[in-house]
């Protein structure tokens, strides 16, 4: 079990490797072919007190004067030391600039995707259960309405009653403005992400309903559950007994297999709230040319969403029985 | 923006006198008219109303303004629907354009022998490996943005999934008698990728279309919004409901609610439509 675990493991560094080298060859090549001049975005607004001198100046501390394929070469030996270089925007280290934001991404994602993962489960079981009734029927028209939503449009009618007109809420950030770090409570942290985790929630709601609706029901079709209903078992109990844990593990795969929408979602979300996350730093890379940041953040969200994947495959072969005790029990061969 | 593995059919009784087949038909063509009415107006309506006019700035919806104006005194029913339309083609084109790819990566996959199978297979993985909103902001990024950035964004981001459904497909078809045959007589791959597999592909690739238009739209509305999509000059919804951000707190909330909710129609449309087309060109999926 364990050696199979380890050559699991080990298997998907390896992909990971290849898939790592292959995404920052392709877009480090794509980068260079960008029409934004990168000293030109260091520069900013400074534009008239910069001289040309000092423009090469720039140019030669970021080692920008070098041909393309020398370039990639420092950045690419620079990376594999786990130094992807500095910020132009924040002037810090990329990877602090990743390691903090995306742990206040964390607690927005982690919440959102525990959020959307348990309304849809809900939703998709109370669909399936009253099949072809006004209930599946609301909650389909509403999976596919939710599924038809900018989530960043719902995100500014939510700022518009919650925070505008009711004020039960605040306008966005991740803190209480003008507040010293120290002070902020995890209150403070959790009163300003809920109204982002929500708009976060709604892009994973509608997958994970309607896939749980059809997994559900073909197991109501099953005869074990024709078996049940005749030895007079029905409603919740039923659910409970006989369809939970044949659901429950789909689509806690599925929900792991998300995380690219995940990450795709919070980008949005934290846009529209100024939630100081790294998809607001996407989004600040891509808008100013900070192109360490953003070669930066396309390998993490690689990694991010492989390791969503790999935690899938994961679940698939080790928590099912009917998967490990196939073909004489060693089911990670397969994976 | 439809979860594209279950076709969902109304499966109550409903009207006695229609069969279901026909009641498919009429609700697709009402959808139909309401994009086309979009559509319509869109191009129709004269371009007056995006003239900035100071006097009647800020104004809530009334009669003569179903949408309100906004801060430049610009009819925001105006603006929305020039909006609608340029999203509409826009992702009209890059939802055929990324059909287009993943025909060519699907048919290349399974006529193109077992190595470029293994090749399109991995760079497949390549791109759903790395979330669609980050590669459409480093391909935005690297073309400057504009309505260029934001088609190949979209094309290149949206095949995958389609171009593996493809394949499976044409695995299947490539065992049928009929191709075996055909290979048999000497026919070369080629030959029979173009004369028997795509004239079968192609119901496939107008339903695949249909299912990637509403993610292209969605996907449109979204990067123009971050401010690395369709530049601030055109009308664009995603444009406009970044503007909107800014008077939120002062209340102006027509600046956003109806543009937002006019999208929210179209994708809605739009999947009905697709969804009664797939009935009507499959009907074998139609009682999943």
């Amino acid at each position: 079990m364990i050696r199979s675990l380890l050559k699991f493991l080990l298997g998907k560094m390896l992909r990971l490797v290849v898939l790592l080298a292959a995404i920052s060859i392709l877009s480090f090549m794509m980068v260079k072919m960008a029409p934004i001049d990168p000293v030109q975005a260091y520069v900013g607004a400074d534009l008239l007190k910069v001289s040309e001198a000092q423009r090469e100046q720039i140019a030669a501390y970021w080692g920008l004067d070098q041909p393309p394929l020398a370039q990639f070469l420092t950045w690419g030996s620079a990376v594999l030391k786990g130094n992807l270089g500095t910020s132009m925007t924040f002037r810090q280290p990329v990877t602090d600039v990743i390691a903090e934001r995306f742990l206040s991404s964390l607690a927005l994602m982690v919440s959102a995707w525990a959020l959307s993962g348990l309304i849809g489960f809900a939703a998709g079981a109370a669909a399936a259960m009253n099949r072809n009734t006004w209930v599946d029927r609301m909650i389909h028209w509403y999976c596919y309405t939710l599924a038809a939503t900018p989530a960043f449009w719902l995100g500014l009618l939510l700022i518009m009653v919650f925070s505008v007109w009711l004020g039960w809420f605040p306008l966005g950030l991740g803190v209480p403005a003008g507040m010293a770090a120290d002070q902020v409570t995890l209150g403070d942290r959790i009163y300003h992400m809920f109204l982002p985790a929500l708009v976060l929630s709604v892009t994973g709601i509608a997958t994970i309903a309607l896939h749980t609706r059809q997994k559900l029901a073909e197991v109501l079709d099953s005869d074990y559950i024709i078996f049940a209903r005749a030895r007079g078992e029905r409603g919740f109990g039923l659910f409970w007994r006989h369809g939970l844990r044949n659901i429950a593990l789909p689509a806690l795969t599925l929900q792991f297999a998300s995380f690219s929408e995940l990450f795709g979602g919070a980008v949005l979300a934290e846009q529209v709230f100024a939630y100081p996350g790294l998809g607001q730093a996407t989004v600040q890379a891509g808008l100013r040319g900070d192109v360490p940041l953003l070669l930066g953040i396309v390998l993490f969200s690689t990694c991010f969403v492989f390791a969503g994947n790999m935690i899938a495959d994961l679940l698939y072969t080790i928590i099912d029985p009917r998967i490990r005790s196939r073909d004489g029990g060693d089911p990670l061969e397969a994976g | 923006m439809k979860p594209d593995n279950l076709a969902m059919p109304d499966t109550a009784s409903g009207g006695k006198w229609l069969n279901r087949r026909q009641r498919a038909v009429i609700a697709a063509i009402a959808s139909a008219m309401v994009l086309f009415a979009v559509l319509g107006f869109g191009l129709a309506l004269p371009g007056s109303g995006l003239d900035a006019r100071l006097e009647i700035r800020n104004q809530p919806p009334s009669l003569s303004h179903l949408f309100g104006t906004d801060w430049l005194g610009r009819d925001m029913l105006t603006r929305t629907l020039k909006g609608l339309t340029l999203s509409i083609f826009v992702g009209l084109a890059a939802a055929a354009s990324s059909v287009l790819i993943a025909a060519i990566m699907g048919l290349a996959a399974a006529m193109g022998g077992r190595y470029m199978d293994h090749i399109i297979g991995w760079i497949t993985d390549l791109f759903l490996s790395v979330p669609h909103l980050v590669t459409l902001i480093l391909i935005s990024f690297i073309l400057g943005g504009g309505v260029k950035g934001v088609l190949i964004g979209i094309a290149v981001t949206h095949w995958p999934a389609m171009a593996r459904m493809i394949r499976a497909e044409l695995l299947q078809l490539r065992e049928t008698d009929y191709v075996r045959l055909s290979s048999r007589l000497g026919r070369s791959r080629w030959w029979i990728a173009t004369r028997h597999l795509l004239p079968h592909l192609l119901p496939h690739l107008l339903t695949g279309m249909l299912l990637i238009f509403p993610h292209a739209i969605l996907h449109e509305a979204s990067i123009t919004f971050l401010g690395l999509g369709l530049s601030p000059h055109q009308p664009a919804i995603g444009i406009i409901l970044s503007e909107s951000m800014r008077y939120l707190s002062t209340g102006l909330w027509w600046l956003a609610f109806f543009p937002g909710a006019a999208l929210l129609l179209i994708v809605r449309s739009f999947d009905r439509v697709s969804e009664y087309i797939r009935l009507l060109i499959h009907p074998a999926s139609a009682q999943e």
